[in-house]
């Protein structure tokens, strides 16, 4: 718990950061957009029509969209921005329709009085209309607030630190205390916000001076926090650390752990973990330069990054092919594969493969129609779904999708019988369930490895070769060991991460220790 | 001097609005003299808060021309027309988010006064519409409906105008309060010497502070003239009859008190 809570005060002014700055441009961009539509007749229906529209795009993809977009403009694409953009948008639609509202709801008398008293169209707009409107425009600065606060939360896959870095890491490690904390502090942040909004629409529609002054006086401080955080890492010239990202499983909260206290140790460089990336966000993030080092699997990069279709390619020729595509297309380093594999494959029931006598994929096919298949979401989208299912003739009497954290618990619940396990998943074994072998190859190797960013190479060759010495030192079963103590003993990914750090250096202190970089790992 | 000797102040010739086909306020020309105070008397409907508002440029003419001090309204820009003439709104129109002070003050702020000026003019306006001066600290919504209206005349005196445009100021006040208002207002005119025209429907109200009427019907001036002129020399049926009100208003009156007279003598 105190190392959740060690986690608060970053994460908190990471999430108030983007939201002040969201909702302080959502409000920019819809107090003039609003105060236009009363003013202009063909604006009014467009700009609340196409507001309505984004309202309804599922929140986290309206942010996975702003990745492509923005990289598409040649802007920062990863973190912050995208980030701000989906959640200004967001922000725009109950500001805009209650500026709307609250301009065309003054009393003509009054603006009719205000051209009596000899007031210009800009004088009525500032001195009448718009302090008039100003409780309803308040309302629905308090909507957006409540919103931006929660949807910030899925700040988290695009880069951006958040509150929601504790729910995302929480569910995929099966942390609930961390999810909770996420959640509690998310709340807590957006009643807190949505008061001092209330304490300014209470003020201004009582005209209590005080509480006016007072909640203003608030939101000034926390907008100087958030601004003066944001900009000291711009205005320090400290050195930039290296960045290691993740996506959003065990193994990669495990392994960001390890990397950085491995860079640390052997190279005394300062580091920071930029976790819980999309799965094909962390590439674009590398590519890009937002981060330094990831962990990425060949079949991954083969299939997704290369669009190679023929997942059947050899071990070693799927990494001749993927290392070429790197360093050759890319700029990047492949600095170490790290000695094992996570590949997909067929789980069941240690009971049901004792009762059927299933070993194989193969033995799958004569029970298949009878049987559900359980798969993460992206599983059934990729190629190698099409390829199992061809190769062996399988025909499932249904398939169901799910996240990834629930699938070993859904076969063992009966919720469905076969799943496509991950091969270092310490839950295979803790839910007693049998990998079944491919023996006609049809899924491709997944050789876990290390991918470093242009800017290591030019930069930091030092940790470009710390990295090497990672080469070969983690094998599946170690893996596995690492992924069970988070996923059943409840453990914190940093701290399994780090005894391995510890254990890998008491065994060979760094000067001596000169793996070959590249050394493919034994299976 | 006479009234009939001083400069015309306010002049409209051909006036005419129109919207799509219905003609609302037809071919009007008036002339007021400087000091004087013309009534514009009629039904709903009539045309004369129409016409009223062609004055000061609330609604722009379709067609004819307003001039003022002898200047064409048309060639100054609305907003600084409307500066320069004081106009109370029939549904009063004080800004509830200003104080009371804030409202007096507003066309002299708009005219760029320095803040001791203004804060001495809203002192003297005050006085001058006979409120005690601490309500200048309170908002509108505390003040009775006479007390609002009489912050109404003095936001309209505020930047020292010499034509005054009311419509209705006080037709939705009980009448004690009503005359209350109609005798403040007949004293500030003549101490200001303003140029007023006045629009009602209430004959009393016409005949208690007109120095002409001007009685309007389906949007045409149909005579002009003193309070005596329309009862002695009405021009048409209209306006004899609207004349014959307050005379028929007034038998009925007497019958009431002689009927009362005849019951408390018996």
């Amino acid at each position: 718990m105190s190392e959740l809570l060690a986690l608060l005060p970053g994460y908190l002014t990471a999430h108030l950061q983007l939201t002040l700055l969201a909702l302080l441009l959502s409000i920019g961009v819809s107090v003039p957009l609003g105060i236009a539509a009363t003013r202009l007749v063909w604006l009014e229906q467009p700009s609340l029509a196409l507001a309505g529209v984004i309202q309804t795009v599922p929140s986290l993809a309206l942010l996975a969209v702003m990745v492509p977009v923005l990289a598409a403009l040649d802007l920062q694409s990863i973190g912050f921005l995208p980030a701000i953009v989906g959640l200004t948008l967001y922000g725009v639609l109950p500001v805009l329709r209650n500026t709307v509202i609250g301009i065309r709801g003054v009393d003509p008398a009054l603006t009719e009085a205000a051209r009596g008293v000899g007031m210009t169209p800009r004088q009525q707009l500032l001195m009448v209309e718009l302090p008039l409107a100003m409780p309803v425009v308040v309302g629905g600065v308090r909507t957006a607030t409540v919103w931006v606060v929660g949807i910030a939360t899925l700040s988290t896959p695009v880069g951006a630190t958040s509150l929601g870095n504790y729910i995302f890491s929480g569910l995929q490690t099966r942390n609930y205390a961390s999810v909770i904390v996420g959640c509690i502090a998310a709340a807590g942040l957006a009643m807190l916000l949505d008061g001092l909004v209330r304490a300014i629409e209470v003020g201004l529609a009582r005209r209590r001076r005080g509480r006016l002054v007072a909640a203003l006086a608030a939101v000034v401080l926390l907008y100087g926090y958030a601004g003066a955080t944001l900009a000291a890492p711009l205005l320090g010239d400290r050195e930039r650390p290296i960045v290691i990202g993740t996506k959003s499983f065990t193994e990669q909260y495990v392994l960001g752990a390890v990397i950085t206290g491995w860079i640390e140790h052997e190279t005394s460089r300062p580091t920071s973990l930029l976790q819980s990336l999309g799965s094909l966000v962390a590439f674009d993030a590398l590519d890009a330069g937002e981060i330094d080092v990831y962990v990425d699997y060949t079949g991954t990069l083969w299939a997704n990054e290369m669009g190679r279709g023929d997942v059947r390619a050899g071990r070693a020729e799927t990494l001749r092919g993927v290392r070429e595509f790197l360093e050759v297309d890319h700029g990047m380093t492949l600095a170490a594969t790290l000695g094992f594999e996570n590949t997909y494959a067929l789980a069941v029931r240690a009971a049901d493969a004792e009762r059927l006598d299933l070993r194989t994929i193969g033995d799958l096919v004569p029970h298949a129609p009878r049987l559900a298949i359980g798969a993460d979401v992206e599983f059934f989208a990729r190629p190698e779904w099409p390829a199992v299912r061809d190769t062996y003739g399988l025909d499932f009497r249904e398939q169901r999708a799910m996240d990834a954290s629930l699938m070993y618990q859904a076969a063992a619940t009966n919720e469905v019988d076969v799943i496509s396990a991950y091969t270092t998943d310490g839950r295979i074994a803790a839910y007693d369930l049998r990998v079944l072998e491919d023996d006609r190859g049809a899924i491709p190797p997944y050789d876990a490895i290390l991918l470093a960013g242009a800017r290591l190479a030019r930069e930091a060759p030092d940790v470009l070769d710390a990295l090497a010495r990672l080469g070969g030192a983690i094998d599946a079963d170690r893996m596995r060991a690492l992924n069970l103590r988070v996923d059943e003993r409840g453990e914190d990914p940093g701290t399994v991460g780090a005894s391995l750090v510890r254990e890998l250096a008491g065994r060979a202190p760094a000067a001596h220790r000169n793996a070959p970089p590249t050394r493919p790992g034994a299976p | 001097m006479t009234a009939a000797d001083r400069p015309v102040m306010i002049e409209a010739e051909g006036l005419t609005r129109r919207y799509g086909d219905a003609v609302v306020v037809d071919h009007l020309s008036l002339r007021v003299r400087a000091g004087e105070l013309v009534v514009l008397l009629g039904g709903s409907g009539s045309g004369k808060t129409t016409t009223l508002k062609m004055i000061n440029r609330l609604i722009e003419p379709t067609a004819g021309l307003v001039s003022l001090d002898g200047v064409d309204t048309a060639d100054l820009p609305p907003h600084e027309l409307r500066r320069r003439i004081g106009y109370v709104f029939q549904r009063i129109g004080l800004f509830p988010h200003m104080t009371v002070g804030e409202n007096v003050a507003v066309t002299p702020v708009l005219l760029g006064w320095a803040p001791e000026r203004i804060a001495a003019r809203v002192d003297e306006l005050l006085a001058l519409v006979e409120l005690d001066p601490e309500m200048r600290e309170r908002h509108p919504q505390e003040l009775s409906g006479g007390q609002q209206q009489r912050v109404g005349v003095a936001r309209a005196l505020a930047s020292e105008p010499r034509v005054m445009l009311l419509d209705e100021p006080f037709g939705a006040l009980d009448p004690v309060t009503r005359e209350r208002l109609q005798q403040s207002f007949l004293r500030i005119r003549a101490a200001l010497d303003l140029t007023t025209v006045f629009v009602t429907h209430d004959m009393t109200e016409a005949l208690t502070l007109a120095d002409r009427i001007g009685v309007m019907h389906d949007g045409r001036l149909l005579q002009v003239g003193t309070p005596s002129d329309l009862l002695t020399r009405p021009a048409d049926r209209y306006v004899r009859r609207l004349m014959d009100t307050p005379r028929r208003q007034a038998a009925v009156i007497d019958a009431l008190a002689g009927a009362a007279t005849a019951e408390a003598g018996a």
